[in-house]
């Protein structure tokens, strides 16, 4: 179980790796903390002829507050954002769910933004990226791009980053709204079977569903009496296209939509 | 920026448990490999290579990390810590050491290099952890033999101590 | 140091060494990163590394193998594949009497995924893994057989054509008048229960290291094995050597076993091949997902088990019906466990009427071996849940019908109804003291209050008999009488240990029990260190295994809990050999009497005058320095070996009566659970664990014994299972989806003893490291059944099992939406989708470009090129992914059916490295109202191979995003929209990128 060979370019100025995604595309990986891709590449599901270091980038590395947005770059660690000291202040949803990420001895080496470009539709991160609206930053040679979140994340693992694209940072508008997460998975740290997260609104709540469909998903619904919440939960639950695997069915996703659903949406809405 | 060419051998230089050493690691090695292997420092172990077992789990630049998980080459000129660090000496054991022994948190010892690394750490940034502090940090380790609890044991037995020994020394003197 | 820094402090100096938790002699290395474990080893100048092609098909015929490029990798020294392994070895033996072979690597036929295909040597491992990339294996797929019961159907996919269908053995028994009982009891109460698959899985994999010296024809192999057991005269019979020319050394350390470790050695078969060949050391650590897809598994096994019951529950009768599933090779020592249980079918209860049928059939998984409880499990997850049942059908509480069947107190030594002897025992007292002091009246009075807040609480029993030293003869129960009495008697249980005394009168201990963690240096250390007078630290005992070197026997080894009961009394035994002698060199120095002499902190002495005295370290030497002053008749104290094995383990009789182990522990658990209603798993609220294993040697040690075991077996009943889909594929290849539990799933048992001596072992102890693997599951499982009120309790208790049983039938769809039916996994592993687009071009336009291959090419997702073999037949070149996990593919399409541009058939099948895809769609196309034509499909699709079994989580996706893009581009080239459908949110994607319309 040893990765396949490839170039390793530790790179020191952020054009050197513009200029090898130009060249190389999708022959070339960028690997941050490693570890989504690190396995990928123990296992040889992943064999990229050329893999792009950008944890020596100190650009990459800052956390940012903009006016209402909270940037984060392309080589913040997962632990470096929960350790940030306005996390909770601006983004507690963001608080929440980071816990949930792995383990502390992961979280330590991932990155945030991995996880995004990673796009595995059970992951905690590219949940709250959608659930708060946040959106993707993505640099080229030739252009610089912002993509929402609900436009990045396309299918299991695809994203609309093209392969010259470096994900450069995330941004997430703050959210001091009454928010909650809640995940079930296996045991502590393994993928969600269903990951739930939920911020008031203005007419209502935004529940955003990881684990059940190829991306995450959010819906928003208004305030509404029981019986017609647990109706819209029941139809949001039937359109995730939930699946059967060894460790969940898809009835079981379903009911945790329902159930977990109902129960965020009112925690937000007390 | 620079450059390594796949399937060369490439220097790698870092700082393993305070002192300087170095060995030859194709880009693609990982980093338990080169450790093991190329540097002889056997200590750190080899359960999974995707990053779940947590056996390999080592110390960089005062990050946690897995070594399955990252290349040789990522950590060139980096401090790393590893099991082999830990003992204040040779035939004396650090005071988590002892809590294991003691504790019996040990059976067969393979997932244990690890398990220290990962609570060392964390003892050093949290000297007053609750049990449920640590069981959580500890869901990161798989351990086949002592079902845990010795370990979790162990490990506040050692907290507790390495937390009031500075301050029984302040009060001695 | 070992016992300076030991907890409990020696009271005195005449209390005894055995019995306190001293601190390990072990630990001080393994906590400083200096254990020496097989890859820690060196490896000699110029060894090669190993890697394996595996089977990526659970049942196939191997057409071709074409290693040429292999062969031209850089750094690979050999390939081999198993016509070179089957020229250079013989078949393993097989544990029936049968004309089936088994070969440690496919020959002809691949028979599970992930079974050895080939092998490349290499420079190191990761060239090796390179070159394993590059061979180019053709298969012929055959239906694959999983579900054991299917096995037995007469449609079934034979695997081997020497068993009659897949039944490798089928023997029937009956003791006592089980016929009888049924017919006169009031009741007779049945459960069907299936055991799942699983492992103890160690976290150090396995490894081997062999080098062949063609001088002498004489293999070295070292390897992490739990033994030399029986299996090193099956080795040395597939290597075609005598066993004095394989030698066979295990590392000082070894990171686990728990039995599974026994499965390593088809692969010194193979690694030793490859020395061979080579002329070279060769080394193998086997990896994860090798472990986890190839290793080895305990048997699954399902059980139809009947009691013949009074009113009052007493279970007259049983009637067992087991059909156990070995997976697609019957290795030795299989089918064990089926037999290792056979004399304790009645478990802990005084049933004198018993009927059998054993059934072991093959399926296509991964062949089964040696796992901690060793049909234990299997065994009482029938047993207990009975019990259980017959509490609730006749409205008697469970515990109560557990006490009423108990075997009496003054039973014992007890013969059960096959044949089994109890050594000792008061389960009464047992089940008294752990309901007493597991405060059971308090936890049924929690579960009554949870209960009344409307939340699921259950509470569950198991009581059960731990067999320990297993009789090397239970295995031969398998065959009849008449097999057995054509191929001779086997019984016995040799344990050997060898104590021996230096120049300098140190005293040193070898045993060839090969622990995997267990602490046996340190037991064994207090052992002798009783007998002499001497500490713990003054002993050095050594746990390595050379086979050329050491004494040891069929029996030596790791497995079946020996070490306490055998092999630390056998110790005992050696060092009172030696003592008795130094008594006598003592009283001849001292000048008294033989019965004088005492062994006393360090010294040698006189009992009545204990200022005659001489230090134990100059007695222990004369031997070595002045042979002549001994007395006569001893002729040295130098060396004593000991070959001991019980007179009680007997060969089976005439009528299939087998002692099938020497010692029985007791164990007697309670606990509670509470499932959430939530998210309906399963937490142990509380579990308390009885054990009654006789003499306690080392406390800390059985504790230790008990909580890994617990640990394990909660994975068991909760969380482990390796699972295979029908096709046989294997779906949980990583430890991601095999999923052990940690420190936040794992609570920390209540542990309860009572000791009640073996007579029949030198120290009175009995074996203990199984116990909970076998009473665990099923006391969790009896609880949740008490809480959710059901019979049907399947391990392990995945929460959505629960689903339906909690909630019972699902909310409706709502009425608008198309049912999800059509687009999910079936059970089948078939994926299904439908869709159609409208596009420009024509019916007729349309159909000529699904027939051109240029068309085809720029369809087909990620294609080279395309090969037309055919007028309906292509071959592509393709490179299909998602995301970063990209492969290259071999891949065939075939057109059938055709209706002329109306409607055709399309079937696909793609082969590479990451494993293989299969589908069949159909494409009519019909004209679109306002011009343009409508392109409808249907199809449907299995994928299997490594990514099945590491991807599996996420495989349906990306196969519906690849399969979608080929009709994507389809529809694309047709001028045309995508292909959409209401139900389908990938489509609303697939829309997206290429911006069509509908």
């Amino acid at each position: 179980m040893k990765p396949a060979a490839f170039d390793y370019v530790r790179a020191e100025h952020l054009d050197e790796v513009l200029d090898t995604l130009n060249r190389e595309g999708g022959d070339a990986r960028v690997i941050a903390g490693g570890q989504s891709l690190m396995p990928m590449l123990n296992m040889r599901l992943a064999r990229p002829t050329t893999l792009i270091d950008i944890m020596r980038l100190p650009q990459l590395a800052h956390i940012e507050r903009n006016g209402d947005n909270v940037i984060i770059g392309a080589a913040v660690r997962q632990s470096t954002l929960l350790a940030w000291p306005e996390l909770a202040e601006t983004l507690p949803l963001v608080a929440r769910a980071l816990p949930w990420t792995g383990h502390v001895q992961t979280r330590s080496r991932g990155t945030v933004c991995g996880s995004v470009a990673h796009a595995d539709p059970s992951a905690e991160l590219p949940l709250v990226l959608c659930a708060l609206g946040g959106e993707v930053h993505l640099r080229s040679r030739r252009k610089r791009r912002r993509v929402p979140a609900n436009d990045f994340f396309t299918g299991m693992m695809v994203t609309t980053r093209a392969d010259d694209e470096l994900i450069e940072a995330i941004s997430l508008p703050t959210n001091r709204n009454a928010c909650a997460f809640r995940e079930v998975a296996r045991r502590h740290g393994d993928f969600a079977i269903v990951a739930c997260a939920a911020v008031a609104t203005k007419g209502g709540v935004c529940l955003a569903i990881g684990g059940v469909g190829d991306t995450p998903v959010t819906r928003e619904f208004p305030r509404l009496a029981s019986g017609a919440l647990d109706d819209a939960l029941n139809t949001f639950a039937y359109e995730l296209d939930a699946r059967d695997d060894v460790h969940a069915s898809a009835r079981y996703r379903r009911d945790l939509v329902r159930l977990l659903g109902a129960e965020l949406i009112r925690e937000v809405l007390s | 920026m620079t450059r390594l060419a796949a399937n060369q051998r490439h220097a790698v230089h870092l700082t393993l448990n305070g002192k300087p050493c170095s060995g030859e690691a194709e880009p693609r090695m990982l980093l338990t490999d080169f450790l093991r292997h190329e540097i002889g420092a056997t200590g750190t172990h080899v359960g999974c290579e995707h990053g779940v077992c947590g056996a390999c789990t080592i110390e960089i630049v005062g990050n946690l990390a897995r070594a399955c998980l990252t290349l040789a080459v990522q950590a060139d000129g980096c401090d790393v810590r590893t099991i082999e660090g830990l003992a204040p000496a040779p035939d004396r054991l650090g005071a988590l050491q002892a809590a294991f022994k003691r504790n019996h948190a040990l059976q067969c010892g393979f997932c244990t290099a690890g398990i220290l690394m990962s609570l060392d750490h964390f003892l050093r940034e949290n000297p007053r952890p609750s049990e449920q502090e640590v069981r959580d940090l500890l869901t990161g380790h798989l351990c086949r033999c002592t079902g845990y609890a010795p370990i979790v044991r162990a490990a506040m037995e050692a907290a507790a101590e390495m937390a009031d020994r500075p301050a029984k020394e302040k009060s001695d003197a | 140091m070992a016992e300076a820094s030991s907890a409990k402090a020696r009271p005195g100096s005449g209390s005894p060494w055995v019995g306190q938790s001293i601190a390990r002699v072990e630990d001080a290395a393994l906590l400083s990163g200096r254990g020496r474990f097989i890859d820690d080893i060196g490896v000699g100048p110029g060894t090669l590394h190993a890697a394996f092609l595996r089977s990526p098909h659970a049942h196939a015929d191997i057409i071709s193998i074409d290693v040429s490029q292999a062969m031209r990798s850089r750094g690979v020294v050999a390939v081999l594949h198993g016509e070179d392994i089957r020229a250079m070895t013989s078949s393993l033996v097989v544990g029936v009497k049968a004309p089936v072979e088994c070969w440690p690597m496919a020959v002809g036929r691949v028979r599970y995924v992930g079974e050895p295909v080939a092998i490349v040597v290499a420079s190191d491992r990761y060239r090796a893994e390179d070159a394993v990339d590059l061979i180019d294996v053709r298969y012929a797929v055959r239906p694959a057989v999983v579900d054991l019961r299917a096995a037995l159907t007469a449609e079934a996919p034979v695997l081997h054509d020497g068993f009659g269908g897949n039944v490798a053995s089928d023997r029937s028994f009956r003791y006592g008048d089980p016929d009888g009982a049924f017919a006169s009891a009031p009741h007779r109460i049945s459960i069907d229960v299936s055991y799942p698959r699983n492992s103890c899985t160690p976290i150090e994999t396995y490894g081997v290291v062999a080098d062949y010296n063609a001088g002498e024809d004489a293999y070295d192999v070292l390897a992490n094995f739990q033994g030399p057991f029986s299996i090193h005269a099956v080795l040395s019979r597939a290597l075609k050597v005598p066993g004095n020319r394989l030698r066979l050394r295990t590392p000082p350390d070894s990171g686990g076993s728990f039995g599974v470790k026994q499965g390593v050695f088809p692969y010194i078969v193979l690694i030793a091949a490859a020395a061979r060949a080579t002329g070279r050391p060769v080394k193998w650590i086997e990896d994860r997902l090798e472990h986890l897809t190839a290793s080895v598994s305990a048997t699954n096994r399902a059980v139809s088990l009947a009691a013949a019951v009074a009113e009052d529950g007493r279970i007259l009768a049983l009637d067992w019906d087991q059909i156990e599933d070995c997976g697609a090779h019957l290795r030795a020592p299989e089918p064990a466990t089926l037999y290792r249980m056979h004399g304790n079918l009645t478990g802990a209860y005084d049933i004198r009427h018993l009927k059998v049928r054993n059934r072991v059939v093959v399926t296509n998984k991964t062949p089964t071996g040696l796992n901690r409880g060793f049909g234990g499990p299997q065994v009482y997850f029938a047993l207990e849940r009975l019990v259980q049942r017959i509490g609730v059908e006749l409205n008697i509480d469970p515990l109560d019908v557990i006490t009423r069947n108990l075997v009496p107190a003054d039973a014992f030594p007890y013969k059960t109804a096959s044949g089994a002897l109890l050594d000792s025992g008061n389960y009464q007292e047992a089940v008294r003291r752990g309901a007493r002091e597991g405060a059971l009246a308090e936890l049924k009075a929690r579960r009554d209050a949870v209960r009344a807040e409307g939340r699921l609480y259950g509470i569950g029993y198991a009581a059960v008999v731990e067999p320990s030293v297993s009789n090397m003869g239970y295995i031969t129960t398998v065959l009849t009488p008449a097999e057995r009495r054509k191929a001779g008697p086997k019984n016995g249980a040799q344990a050997t240990a060898t104590i021996a005394i230096d120049p300098v009168g140190s005293v040193s201990v070898h045993v060839a029990s090969v622990p995997q963690g267990q602490g046996h240096r340190t037991v064994l250390s207090q052992v002798v260190a009783d007998v002499f007078g001497l500490k713990p630290s003054d002993i050095r005992v050594n746990t390595e295994i050379d086979t050329v070197k050491d004494a040891w026997s069929i029996a030596s080894g790791n497995y079946a809990s020996r070490f306490a009961p055998a092999v630390a009394g056998t110790a005992k035994l050696a060092a009172d050999r030696i003592a008795a002698r130094l008594r006598r060199v003592a009283a001849s120095q001292l000048n008294t009497e033989v019965d004088d002499i005492v062994f006393v902190n360090g010294h040698v002495g006189s009992r009545r005058n204990p200022d005659n005295k001489i230090s134990f370290s100059r007695i222990a030497a004369l031997s070595h320095w002045s042979p002549a002053v001994l007395p006569d008749g001893i002729a040295h104290t130098i060396r004593e070996t000991v070959f001991w094995t019980p007179p009680e383990l007997t060969a089976p009789d005439e009528g299939d009566h087998i002692n099938s182990s020497l010692c029985h522990g007791f164990i007697f658990d309670l606990c509670g659970v509470e499932i959430d209603r939530t998210t309906l798993q399963t937490r142990v609220d509380r579990y308390v664990t009885m054990h009654d294993c006789g003499t306690i040697l080392h406390p800390a040690m059985v504790d230790g014994q008990v909580r890994g075991g617990f640990a394990q077996a909660l994975g068991a009943a909760l969380y482990e299972e390796y699972a295979y889909a029908e096709d046989g594929s294997f779906l949980t290849g990583t430890l991601a989806d095999y999923l052990l539990p940690t420190t936040a799933e794992v609570p920390s048992p209540i542990i309860l003893h009572m000791e009640t001596p073996s007579p029949f072992t030198p120290l009175g102890s009995k074996g203990v490291g199984e116990g909970n693997c076998m009473s665990t599951p099923v006391c969790i499982a009896n609880a949740v059944a008490d809480a959710v009120g059901a019979k049907d309790i399947v391990l392990p208790l995945v929460p959505a099992k629960l689903a339906a049983i909690v909630r019972g039938a699902e909310p409706a769809p709502p009425a608008r939406q198309n049912s999800p039916m059509q687009e999910k996994r079936d059970g089948d592993r078939k994926l299904r989708g439908e869709g159609e687009a409208v596009v420009s071009a024509g019916a007729q336009q349309v159909w000529d470009m699904l027939l051109d291959p240029n068309t085809l090419a720029g369809v087909i997702p990620g294609c080279h090129r395309v090969e037309r073999i055919s007028d309906t037949h292509f071959r592509a070149d393709v490179t299909l992914g998602i995301g970063p996990v990209k492969g290259r593919y071999r891949a065939e399409v075939k057109l059938s059916d055709l209706d002329p541009a109306k409607a055709v058939t399309l079937a696909g099948s793609a082969d590479g490295a990451l494993g293989f895809g299969r589908g069949e769609g159909r494409i009519t196309l019909r004209p679109a109202p306002n011009g343009g034509t409508v392109i409808h499909y249907i199809y449907e699709a299995g994928i299997g191979g490594k990514v099945a079994s590491i991807g599996g989580r996420l495989l349906d996706g990306a196969a519906k995003v690849i399969i979608g893009q080929f009709f994507a581009a389809l529809a694309r080239t047709a001028g045309g929209g995508s292909f959409a459908s209401e139900r389908l949110s990938w489509i609303a994607r697939l829309r997206q990128w290429f911006g069509g319309q509908r």
